[in-house]
C-alpha cells in the first residue's frame, strides 16, 4: 500500500518470524476507529467514538490450517493466540491445496485511501451538518418526519505479514451521513432513505440525500398492493446495487470449486442478455470499496467476469485458484482481524448503458419501478438461483409513471432475470456498497399482490 | 448453580471511580459495560475440516446520559487508566457543564442465572467438536445418491459480562452457547437445492446428550432431497398454515419489531398509539420471555443489567405492552422489561427481543391442515423483515407445500411471503395446541445482531400473500 504503518508491521513482522520447519505463517493486524452522530428533533441523540484493535493468526503446518484472533494488541495476548492457530492446526484434514498466498508480480494501483481533512474534521461541525441534514430533509415536504439523521465516519490501519513473503500494510478513513424519514398521510405511514458519500464531509451532497429521502416516503402514500401478473419490472439504481451483488456468489471460484455455484459448467456459455457486461474493478477509485490489495495482500486487478452476456471468469484467492489449477484474481476477501480469507467480488461494475431512468420509463408500456425491496436474505437462494423478494414502487403504464404500489414481491430465478434484461441503464450510482447501481429494466418477472 | 467464579471482570472501587468519571460533565447517568467472551468455531466443507477458530474478545463501554444526549466510547484496554479515559471521551460527548464530583455506591453484586450449565464446552476436546462434524457429514451424504456438497459448522462461546451504573446497579451474568449447523446441497435434474438445519441453546456440550447430531444432519439432507421435485411456489393471496417453532418468525416481524419501545416512541411503529386495544385475532397470545431456559434468547441479566423477565405484549389479542431499555422506561417513567440488549461492548444498547413466541390454542394441528382448502403448508421458515411503520413484512419459505383438498401434497420451491402485520394477526383463524420453540435465531436491528428464539404452535392465516413465479 502507499502509506505504511510500522508499528503494526512491526507486530506482524514478530509474529511471522517465530514460524518452525515446515510451518506457514500468516499474521493480520489492524486498529480502527469510528465516530457516530445521531440527530433527532434538532438535538444530539447519541455520540459514539471508538478505537478497536485485533490480531489474526492462520498457521498452516502439513495442509492443515488452524486460526485463532483476539481483539488486543497485548503482547501477552498475541502469544496466545499464536499458540492458540497452533493447536488448532492438529485438527484440520490435510487439504493439499491449503497454504498462504505467494507474491505474484502483479503491481498494485495507487489509490488515495486516506484524507487529511477528514481526518482532522472538527466533531462540532459533523454534528452541525447532520443537523442541517435532518433540517433539510424535514424542509422536502410537510408530511415527513426524520426518524434520524446520522453521521458516520471510520478509519483503519492494517498490516499482513506471512512466511511467503507478503509485506503490506497502509491504511484508510471514510465518511457518510444518512436520514430515515417517515411521512404520514391520515392513518398511513410510509418509509423513505437517503444517504450521501464523500472523502470528506465536504463532498456531502445533503440536499440530494434530503430530497431522496423525502421522496422515497412521500412517493408511497397511498399505495395500493397490486394485481398478481407477469410484467417488466425497472429496478432502481440502489436495488440493482442489490442484485448485483447477489451474483458475488456464483462467481465465487470456490462455490465454483465445491459445486455450490449454477454457474460450474458455464464457462464460455451465453448466460445473460448481449448488453450485460459485468466487471469486478477494485481499482477504479470510484467505487467505494475500491482497494489496492485484496484479502491476502495481493495485489487488486480489474477482472472482467461476464463480457456481452457471455461468462468469462470466477474469481479466485490462492485457495481456490490452487484448487482450480490456475492463479488468484486478487479476489481474496477479510473481515477484518476475527476472519480468515474468504474470496468474493470486491467492487461489482456493470458497464452502463446510455438512457436515463426517465427515458427507460418511457420505453415501457406496462411494468413497475421497483424502489425498495425486503428480504434478500430469506428469499433469495443463490444456489438454485430462485428469487423472490418483497417490494414497493410505483407502477408504470403507457411510458408514464402511475400508482404508487407496495405489499408484493416480485419472483423470477436469477438465471432468467440475467438473460430477460433488455436494457440497462446509464444513471450510474457509485453507492456505499460492493456494487454500484444503475436502472435496470427486466422482463417478464412474477408480481404477486393480490 | 453453574458459575465457576464469582470475581467480578473488574474490582468495584474501579467500576465507582470510573462511573463517578463519567457523570464529571453534569451527566445524571453513567454506565460501564464490560465483556470477556472465549469462542470456539470449527467448520467442515467438502468432506473436510477445513479450520478451527479460537477467539477472544475483551472490552468495556462507556455510556454517559445527560438529558435527552448519550455519549459513548469503548475500549480494549481493561486497566484503570483505559476506562478512565473512555469515561471522559463519554462524558465529554454528553456534556452539560461542571458536573462536579460524584461518589457512586454500588449494590452488591447482582446475578439472575435462568440456564444450568453441565458441561462447560471450554472443558470439552477440540477433537470432540471436530468429530461432530465429521459425524454430520456422514449422515447426510448418506440420505441420498443426489447430495453431493455438505457443510457442517460447530460454535461455542463463553461470555462474561458485568454491568454496573450509576444508579448503583452492579449486575453480572456468564452466557454460554452451544450451536450446531448443517447445510447441504443436492443436485437433480432441474438444478440443485439447499437444505438447512441447526440446532442452538444456552447450554453447554450436554446439548448433544439430548440432540441427535445424525439425525440433524438427515433432517438437512431430506429438506434439499425433497426439493429436488419441487414445482414452483404459487403467486398471489392464498391460504398459509405454518407449522410450530420457526414459525414463531411470523410474530417476530409481524409485531415483534413494532412493540419496541424506541421505535413506538419515534411514532415509527404502526402500533404506536394501540394500547389497550384489539390489534389482532383473539386466538394470538404474544410472549417474549427472556427467563425461558435452555433457549437461544435466554440471559440472565440483560446488557443495561436488569433481570430478564416474562413479559406479556398481547393477550388474547388486545395489546397489553410493549418492550422497553433503560432510555424508553425513564421516558415514560416506568420499569424496564429486561430489553435492553447489545452486541457487543462496542455497541450501545438498545430494545431488543428475547424470546419471542405465541401460545397455543386448541386445535389439533392435522384438523387445521384438513380444514384447508387449498392453500400452502410452511413446514420450516427462513428469515424476515419488516418495516415498521407501514407494517408490511416478509419471511422465507425454506421448506413449504401445497395444500389441496385438506391434504399436503407437492413441494413448492423456495420465495418470500408478504403481509401486513396488523392484518395477518386479525387474520390468524386456527391455533393449534402443538407449541414449539423453533431454532436459534439472529435478529438484526441498527446493524447490531443478538441471539433470539422463537416459537409458535402450527396455525393459519387465512390469506396471505406467496411470493412465487406459477399462476
Amino acid at each position: 500500500m502507499s502509506t505504511t504503518v510500522d508499528d503494526l508491521q512491526a507486530i506482524a513482522d514478530r509474529v511471522v518470524a517465530q514460524a518452525g520447519a515446515g510451518e506457514q505463517i500468516e499474521a493480520y493486524v489492524s486498529r480502527g476507529g469510528e465516530t457516530a452522530i445521531r440527530i433527532y428533533e434538532g438535538e444530539l441523540e447519541h455520540f459514539a467514538s471508538a478505537q478497536s484493535e485485533g490480531v489474526g493468526i492462520r498457521v498452516i503446518k502439513d495442509g492443515r490450517t488452524g486460526f485463532a484472533y483476539a481483539g488486543t494488541l497485548d503482547p501477552a495476548a498475541i502469544a496466545e493466540v499464536l499458540a492458540d492457530a497452533r493447536d488448532n492446526v492438529s485438527f484440520g484434514t490435510p487439504d493439499e491445496f491449503a497454504g498462504l498466498a505467494i507474491p505474484d508480480g502483479v503491481a498494485q494501483i495507487p489509490q488515495k485511501f486516506w484524507d487529511e481533512e477528514l481526518a482532522g474534521y472538527p466533531t462540532d461541525q459533523k454534528i452541525a451538518l447532520t443537523k442541517e441534514l435532518e433540517k433539510l430533509t424535514l424542509g422536502m415536504d410537510e408530511r415527513v418526519r426524520v426518524d434520524e439523521a446520522n453521521y458516520d465516519d471510520g478509519w483503519g490501519e492494517v498490516a499482513v505479514a506471512t512466511t511467503t513473503g507478503i509485506r503490506e500494510s497502509g491504511r484508510g478513513n471514510s465518511c457518510y451521513v444518512s436520514v430515515s424519514t417517515l411521512a404520514d398521510d391520515e392513518e398511513e405511514t410510509q418509509t423513505g432513505f437517503g444517504f450521501s458519500v464523500g472523502d470528506s464531509p465536504k463532498e456531502f451532497n445533503l440536499q440530494k440525500a434530503a430530497r431522496e429521502a423525502a421522496e422515497r416516503a412521500t412517493r408511497l402514500l397511498g399505495a395500493i398492493k397490486p394485481p398478481s401478473k407477469r410484467t417488466t419490472v425497472i429496478l432502481d439504481p440502489y436495488v440493482t446495487s442489490q442484485f448485483i451483488s447477489i451474483l458475488s456468489s456464483t462467481l465465487n471460484g470456490e462455490n465454483v470449486a465445491k459445486g455450490r455455484s449454477f454457474f460450474a459448467e458455464r464457462m464460455g456459455d451465453q448466460v445473460a442478455d448481449p448488453r450485460f457486461t459485468l466487471v469486478d474493478d477494485p481499482t477504479n477509485p470510484l467505487a467505494y470499496t475500491a482497494t489496492d490489495i485484496d484479502g491476502e495482500g495481493l495485489a487488486a486487478r480489474r477482472n472482467v467476469l461476464i463480457e456481452n452476456g457471455v461468462l468469462k471468469k470466477f474469481v479466485h484467492s490462492s485457495y481456490s485458484a490452487r484448487r482450480m489449477n490456475t492463479v488468484s484474481t486478487g479476489n481474496a476477501t477479510r473481515g477484518g482481524f476475527a476472519g480468515s480469507p474468504g474470496v468474493g467480488c470486491l467492487a461489482m461494475q456493470l458497464v452502463p448503458g446510455t438512457h436515463t431512468q426517465e427515458e427507460l420509463i418511457a420505453s415501457v408500456d406496462d411494468g413497475v419501478l421497483i424502489q425498495m425491496v425486503s428480504g434478500l436474505h430469506s428469499g433469495v437462494n443463490p444456489v438454485s438461483g430462485d428469487f423472490s423478494t418483497g417490494a414497493s414502487g410505483m407502477l408504470i403504464s403507457n411510458g408514464t409513471i402511475g400508482a404508487p404500489v407496495r405489499e408484493f414481491t416480485i419472483a423470477s430465478t436469477l438465471q432468467r432475470m440475467l438473460l430477460d434484461i433488455v436494457a440497462i441503464g446509464g444513471d450510474v450510482d457509485w453507492l456505499p456498497s460492493r456494487a454500484h447501481g444503475m436502472s435496470l429494466v427486466i422482463r417478464d418477472v412474477t408480481m404477486s399482490g393480490t | 448453580m453453574s458459575l465457576r467464579t464469582d470475581s467480578p471482570l473488574i474490582e468495584p472501587d474501579v467500576i465507582a471511580r470510573v462511573l463517578a468519571k463519567g457523570r464529571s460533565t453534569g451527566a445524571e447517568f453513567s454506565e460501564i459495560y464490560v465483556e470477556d467472551k472465549r469462542s470456539t468455531s470449527a467448520g467442515l466443507d467438502d468432506g473436510k475440516v477445513e479450520q478451527v477458530t479460537s477467539g477472544r474478545d475483551r472490552g468495556a463501554g462507556i455510556r454517559v446520559i445527560a438529558g435527552d444526549t448519550t455519549g459513548f466510547a469503548h475500549t480494549s484496554d481493561l486497566s484503570e487508566r483505559g476506562l478512565l479515559a473512555a469515561a471522559e471521551a463519554a462524558a465529554a460527548a454528553a456534556k452539560q457543564g461542571d458536573g462536579g464530583v460524584h461518589t457512586i455506591a454500588l449494590q452488591p453484586i447482582f446475578r439472575h442465572p435462568v440456564n444450568t450449565i453441565v458441561q462447560f464446552p471450554d472443558t470439552v476436546a477440540k477433537a470432540r467438536k471436530v468429530e461432530l462434524l465429521q459425524r454430520a457429514d456422514i449422515a447426510a451424504r448418506g440420505v441420498h445418491g443426489a447430495i453431493v456438497q455438505v457443510s457442517a459448522g460447530y460454535g461455542d462461546s463463553i461470555k462474561q459480562i458485568l454491568i454496573a451504573n450509576s444508579d448503583g446497579i452492579f449486575s453480572a451474568d456468564e452466557q454460554v452457547r452451544t450451536l450446531m449447523r448443517v447445510s447441504v446441497i443436492a443436485n437433480g435434474d432441474a438444478g440443485m437445492q439447499t437444505g438447512y438445519n441447526s440446532l442452538g441453546h444456552t447450554i453447554g456440550f450436554e446439548i448433544f446428550d439430548e440432540n441427535d447430531v445424525e439425525e440433524l444432519a438427515i433432517r438437512a439432507a431430506q429438506q434439499a432431497i425433497t426439493k429436488l421435485q419441487a414445482r414452483p411456489a404459487p403467486s398471489g393471496a392464498m391460504q398459509v398454515v405454518i407449522k410450530q417453532g420457526s414459525g414463531g418468525v411470523l410474530f417476530h416481524e409481524a409485531c415483534g419489531h413494532g412493540l419496541e419501545a424506541d421505535l413506538v416512541g419515534k411514532g415509527s411503529s404502526v402500533y404506536r398509539g394501540k394500547m389497550g386495544e384489539l390489534v389482532a385475532s383473539p386466538l394470538v397470545t404474544v410472549i417474549d420471555d427472556g427467563t425461558m431456559a435452555g433457549e437461544w434468547g435466554a440471559i440472565g441479566v440483560d446488557d443495561e443489567g436488569h433481570a430478564s423477565q416474562k413479559n406479556t405484549l398481547i393477550e388474547n389479542g388486545v395489546l397489553t405492552d410493549y418492550m422497553w431499555d433503560y432510555i424508553r422506561a425513564r421516558k415514560e417513567g416506568r420499569k424496564q422489561s429486561g430489553n435492553g440488549r447489545r452486541q457487543s461492548y462496542a455497541d450501545l444498547p438498545m430494545v431488543r427481543m428475547t424470546n419471542t413466541f405465541v401460545t397455543n390454542g386448541s386445535e389439533n394441528p392435522d384438523d387445521i391442515i384438513r380444514a384447508t382448502d387449498h392453500g400452502v403448508y410452511i413446514a420450516k421458515l427462513g428469515g424476515g423483515q419488516v418495516d415498521t411503520a407501514s407494517g408490511d413484512f416478509v419471511f422465507g419459505m425454506v421448506e413449504a407445500y401445497l395444500i389441496e383438498n385438506g391434504e399436503i401434497t407437492e413441494p413448492l420451491r423456495e420465495g418470500n411471503l408478504i403481509g401486513n402485520g396488523p392484518q395477518v394477526l386479525k387474520d390468524i383463524d386456527l391455533m393449534g395446541n402443538d407449541f414449539a420453540m423453533g431454532g436459534p435465531g439472529t435478529c438484526g436491528k441498527d446493524g447490531q445482531g443478538v441471539p433470539v428464539g422463537d416459537g409458535c404452535p402450527t396455525l393459519r392465516v387465512k390469506s396471505m400473500t406467496i411470493g412465487g413465479t406459477a399462476a
